[in-house]
C-alpha cells in the first residue's frame, strides 16, 4: 500500500511521463463585467491525487469549481478531460463524465427525505428501490452511515456532509470536487472524513480539496495550486511548505502576528449568565439548556461548538433579541438584564456584532453612517432632540475607517457594496469605538480574509486589554486558541464548564463538540427531540 | 332526501371550479412560485370559454377554449415574474386586475346570450339509484375530470420522479441548479399548469354551472382557491376535502338565508378565509419541525450563468 502509493503519488513539477492528466484547464477565464474572477487559469490534476485549491475569499476558488462542474461556462480557455477539450452544458454532463461535487453550502432539500435527495443528484436511470438499495450498500462500504427515510431538517450537520459525500460517490466519480468540507464539522469528524478521502486516492480516483486549514492540507493534500486575485500564484507540495509559507502565498504578503498584550489584569465580573435556559424560537431552533458563567473585564471567553448547537440562540438571549422572564438570568455591570431590550442592555455598556453581517450587523441598502447611527444612538450622543446629528455619524464612519483600515470606494457608501472583510472591520470598529464595558461578538472572522481577520483578532485583544469582557464565538478553533483566555464548548443548548485555553487541546473540544462528556441520557434526549 | 340530494348536486357543482383552480395552483406553488392571478386567469377562462362554446356549440371546445385562455394568461405571468425577475406578488395581483378587464372586453358580445350547458351523464339503472344514484354517476364531465385531475397530481408528485424534481424547486431552488435541473423552464411548466387549471375553471362556470356569461363571474372564487391550497398545506389529499368543505360553506349560506337562519351572508361569504385563518395558526401551532410550505415560494431566483 505504502509503495503502491508513492509509486503513483504525483508531483507538481511534471514527472508523470508520458500519460495526460484526469482533468486540465489551460488558461481559464471567467469574466463577470469588468470582473476578472478567473483570469487565465491552468491546473493539472492528476488521478490518485489529493489537489488543494488555496485562496482567501474572492481568490476565483468557487468560480473555478463552478466553471469545472459545468454550472458556469467559461469566458474564454479550456477544460480538458482525459486529454481531450470538453464543453460541458451543465452539472449533469460533468456526472456523466465522472466528475462529482460537495457543495460548501450544501445543495441539499431540507423537507425531502435523504433517499430522495440523493435520487435528486443522480440521473434517474436506476427506479428508486434499486437506488435505495445502492445507496445503503455504498454508505456501509465507505463507512458514511445514514438513515435514506428521514427528512434532512432533522439531521446534524456533519449527516449533512455526508449525503452530499455519499450521493457523489454513488456516481462512481473519477474525480470529486470537494469545497471546504471541513467547515462545519468537529476535528474528529473531519478524521472520519480524511480516512474517507484516502480511500478514494488509493482507489485511483482524483480529488480536489478546497479549504482555508492550512495544517489539513499540509497533513492530506499532495499538491497545491494557490490563487490569489483571480490569478494562479503558484502550484506546489504543501507538505514541503510550512502553513506560514502557504498563507504568504495566498495573501501575498507577510500576516501580521496577533500579539497579547502582557500583564493583562481581569478584573470584576462583567458579564454574568445565571442558569439561563430558553425555549427556541422558531420551529428548527435549539433550547438553551441551563446556561451559566461568569466574564470578567479583561477577560477573553470563547464558545466554541458546531453551528446550530444553540450559539444564535444563546447570542440573541444575551443582546436582547429574545428576553428572559427572569431578569436575572442575565447580568450585565451588576445589573440584572435579561428582560431589558437591545438598546436598554447598550446603554448599560454592552454591545453586540452578530454573525450575519448583511441583514443582521447591518442594513445592506443603508450608508455606513446610518448603520453606525442604528446600533450608537442609544449611546453615542448621535442625536439630539430626535434629529439626527449627521456630521456625528460620519465621523463615526470615518473614525471606524481610519482605526481599522475599512477600504471602501467612498466616504459613506452603502454597507452591501463593502467587501465581507471590510464591512467586518467596520462593524467591530463601530462596536469597539464606543468603548463596551462587554462586547459579545459572533463569528468575528467568518468569511474575512486572513489580513482582515488579523486585524479583527488584535482589535479584540486590545479591548479586553483595556478591561472589557470579551465574549466570542466561533468554530474556528484556532481563531479560539489564538485569543481566548478560556474556552467552553455549546452542544445541544448546553454549554461546558470553560477550560483554560492551554488545557483544552483539540482532541479534548472535539469531545466536547460531539458531545461526549455530557451526561448520556440527557444528550440521547435532546437528540430524540 | 330529495333536498339532501339536491344540496349534495349543488355543492358538487359549486366545488368543482375550486378544485379545478386550487390543484394548479396547487402544483404552481409546489415548485415556488406563487402567483396571485388566479382570480384573472379564471375570468378569462371563462369569457373564452363561454364564446368558443357560444361559437362552435360544442362545450369541449368551449373548455379547450378556457384553457388556453388560461395558460396564456399564465404566460404573461411567467414572462414577467420568471423571465424578468419581477416580484411576484406585484405580478400575481397585476394579473388580475388585467384579466377583470380583459374578460369585460372579451365577454361584451356575449353577454345576454345562453348556451346549452354541458351534459350530465347518465347510465341506466346506476344514475337512477335513489340518493347517491345521480350523486356518483350523474354528474357533468367537469367533476369527474377534476376528481380524476387531483389524483393525477398527486401521483405526479410523490410517484415520479419529475415531480420530485418539481418539489425540490419549490424547496431550494439554489440546491436545484447547483445539480443541474432547469429551474425556470420547471417553474415556467408548473405556471403554464396552474394557468391551464385555471382557465378550465373559469371555463365550468359559464359552460356547466350557469349556461350563460355574466362579467365578474368568478366571484372572488379564484382567491377562495389561492387560500384553500394554503388550507390545504399543499398537499393534494387536503385540497380535496377543503374544496368540497369550502363548496358546502357557499351552498349552505343559500340555503341558510331561505331558511331564514339569521346569519348575515357576508359571514358565511368569509368562512373560507375565516377556516384558512384558523388552519394556518393550527398547523403552525402543531408544527414539530420542517415547514409545510414550499421554503422557496415567492422568491425571486436568478441563475447566475
Amino acid at each position: 500500500m505504502q509503495a503502491h502509493q508513492r509509486m503513483l503519488d504525483p508531483t507538481p513539477n511534471g514527472l508523470h511521463s508520458g500519460e495526460s492528466p484526469l482533468l486540465q484547464t489551460l488558461g481559464l477565464t471567467k469574466r463577470y463585467g469588468d470582473f476578472l474572477a478567473n483570469d487565465s487559469i491552468d491546473i493539472d490534476i492528476w488521478p490518485n491525487e489529493i489537489h488543494a485549491l488555496l485562496g482567501e475569499n474572492g481568490a476565483g476558488k468557487s468560480t473555478l469549481v463552478k466553471a469545472i462542474y459545468g454550472l458556469i461556462q467559461p469566458s474564454a480557455g479550456e477544460i480538458r478531460w482525459q486529454g481531450q477539450p470538453i464543453v460541458l452544458s451543465g452539472p449533469s454532463e460533468a456526472r456523466s463524465r465522472g466528475i462529482g461535487m460537495v457543495f460548501q453550502h450544501f445543495s441539499l432539500f431540507d423537507n425531502l427525505t435523504v433517499a430522495e435527495n440523493v435520487a435528486l443528484g443522480l440521473d434517474g436511470k436506476e427506479s428508486f428501490k434499486d437506488m435505495s438499495a445502492r445507496l445503503e450498500q455504498v454508505s456501509k462500504t465507505y463507512g458514511l452511515p445514514l438513515d435514506p427515510k428521514r427528512e434532512v431538517w432533522q439531521l446534524s450537520v456533519g449527516e449533512r456532509q455526508r449525503i452530499e459525500i455519499v450521493r457523489a460517490l454513488m456516481q462512481d466519480p473519477k474525480f470529486l470536487i470537494l469545497d471546504e468540507p471541513t467547515a462545519v464539522l468537529t476535528p474528529q469528524e473531519a478524521d472520519q472524513l480524511f480516512i474517507v478521502l484516502e480511500r478514494l486516492k488509493a482507489e485511483g480516483r482524483a480529488i480536489l480539496y478546497i479549504s482555508h486549514k492550512l495544517e489539513e492540507v499540509k497533513r492530506l493534500c499532495d499538491t497545491a495550486t494557490i490563487l490569489r486575485g483571480g490569478k494562479k500564484v503558484d502550484t506546489c507540495n504543501p507538505r514541503l511548505e510550512t502553513a506560514a509559507s502557504l498563507a504568504r502565498m495566498m495573501v501575498g504578503g507577510e500576516i501580521k502576528e496577533v500579539k497579547a498584550a502582557a500583564g493583562r489584569k481581569t478584573t470584576v465580573p462583567r458579564l454574568v449568565v445565571n442558569d439561563l435556559s430558553l425555549a427556541p424560537g422558531e420551529a428548527h431552533g435549539v433550547r438553551l439548556e441551563h446556561i451559566s458563567f461568569e466574564l470578567k473585564g479583561g477577560e477573553i471567553l470563547g464558545i466554541a461548538g458546531v453551528a446550530g448547537n444553540g450559539q444564535d440562540e444563546l447570542f440573541a438571549a444575551l443582546s436582547g433579541e429574545r428576553l428572559s422572564k427572569d431578569p436575572g438570568t442575565v447580568v450585565i455591570e451588576g445589573i440584572a438584564a435579561g428582560h431589558l431590550s437591545i438598546t436598554q442592555r447598550r446603554k448599560l455598556g454592552a454591545a453586540f456584532v452578530p454573525e450575519e453581517r448583511l441583514g443582521h450587523g447591518t442594513a445592506p441598502r443603508m450608508k455606513l453612517s446610518e448603520n453606525a447611527l442604528l446600533t450608537g444612538h442609544a449611546a453615542s450622543g448621535m442625536v439630539h432632540h430626535g434629529f439626527i446629528d449627521t456630521a456625528a455619524t460620519l465621523k463615526t464612519v470615518d473614525r471606524a475607517t481610519e482605526t481599522f483600515d475599512v477600504r471602501k470606494a467612498k466616504r459613506d457608501p452603502e454597507a452591501a457594496s463593502l467587501s465581507g472583510g471590510n464591512l467586518q472591520k467596520f462593524i467591530v470598529g463601530r462596536e469597539i469605538l464606543r468603548n463596551p464595558a462587554v462586547l459579545v461578538v459572533s463569528q468575528p472572522t467568518w468569511g474575512v480574509d486572513a489580513g482582515a481577520a488579523a486585524v479583527i483578532r488584535q482589535a479584540l485583544l486590545d479591548l479586553a486589554t483595556a478591561g472589557a469582557a470579551v465574549l466570542v464565538t466561533s468554530q474556528d478553533l484556532d481563531e479560539l486558541a489564538e485569543i481566548a483566555d478560556r474556552i467552553a464548548v455549546m452542544f445541544h443548548g448546553h454549554l461546558s464548564a470553560p477550560l483554560a485555553t492551554a488545557d483544552a487541546s483539540r482532541e479534548k473540544l472535539g469531545l466536547l463538540m460531539g458531545g461526549s462528556s455530557l451526561d448520556t441520557k440527557e444528550a440521547a434526549h435532546a437528540v430524540g427531540a | 332526501m330529495e333536498l339532501i340530494e339536491a344540496i349534495v348536486l349543488a355543492v358538487l357543482a359549486a366545488s368543482t371550479p375550486l378544485l379545478l383552480a386550487a390543484t394548479g395552483e396547487l402544483v404552481t406553488e409546489r415548485s415556488g412560485v406563487l402567483n396571485l392571478g388566479v382570480e384573472g386567469m379564471m375570468i378569462v377562462g371563462a369569457a373564452c370559454g363561454f364564446g368558443g362554446a357560444w361559437l362552435t356549440g360544442s362545450i369541449f371546445i368551449g373548455a379547450l377554449f378556457g384553457i388556453v385562455a388560461g395558460t396564456l394568461m399564465s404566460l404573461v405571468f411567467a414572462l414577467m415574474a420568471l423571465g424578468l425577475a419581477v416580484n411576484q406578488v406585484a405580478t400575481g395581483l397585476a394579473l388580475t386586475i388585467l384579466g377583470v378587464g380583459l374578460s369585460g372586453l372579451i365577454g361584451a358580445g356575449f353577454v345576454g346570450e345562453r348556451i346549452t350547458p354541458a351534459m350530465h351523464l347518465y347510465i341506466p339503472g346506476l344514475t337512477d339509484i335513489p340518493l347517491i344514484g345521480r350523486v356518483l354517476f350523474g354528474e357533468d364531465a367537469f367533476v369527474y375530470f377534476s376528481l380524476a385531475l387531483i389524483v393525477g397530481v398527486w401521483l405526479f408528485l410523490y410517484r415520479t420522479r419529475a415531480g420530485l424534481i418539481l418539489r425540490a424547486c419549490g424547496d431550494n431552488h439554489v440546491s436545484a441548479h447547483a445539480l443541474g435541473y432547469p429551474v425556470l423552464r420547471i417553474r415556467t411548466f408548473a405556471v403554464m399548469f396552474g394557468g391551464a387549471c385555471a382557465g378550465l375553471a373559469g371555463a365550468y362556470l359559464p359552460l356547466a354551472y350557469t349556461p350563460f356569461f355574466i362579467p365578474g363571474m368568478t366571484a372572488g372564487r379564484g382567491w377562495i382557491a389561492l387560500a384553500l391550497v394554503v388550507f390545504s398545506s399543499w398537499r393534494p389529499g387536503r385540497l380535496v376535502i377543503g374544496a368540497y368543505l369550502f363548496g358546502a360553506v357557499t351552498i349552505l349560506q343559500l340555503h341558510a338565508q331561505g331558511w331564514g337562519v339569521g346569519i348575515p351572508s357576508q359571514f358565511m361569504s368569509a368562512l373560507p378565509y375565516l377556516a384558512t385563518v384558523i388552519v394556518l395558526v393550527l398547523l403552525s401551532r402543531a408544527r414539530t419541525g420542517g415547514s409545510t410550505a414550499p421554503a422557496a415560494l415567492g422568491t425571486v431566483f436568478v441563475p447566475d450563468r
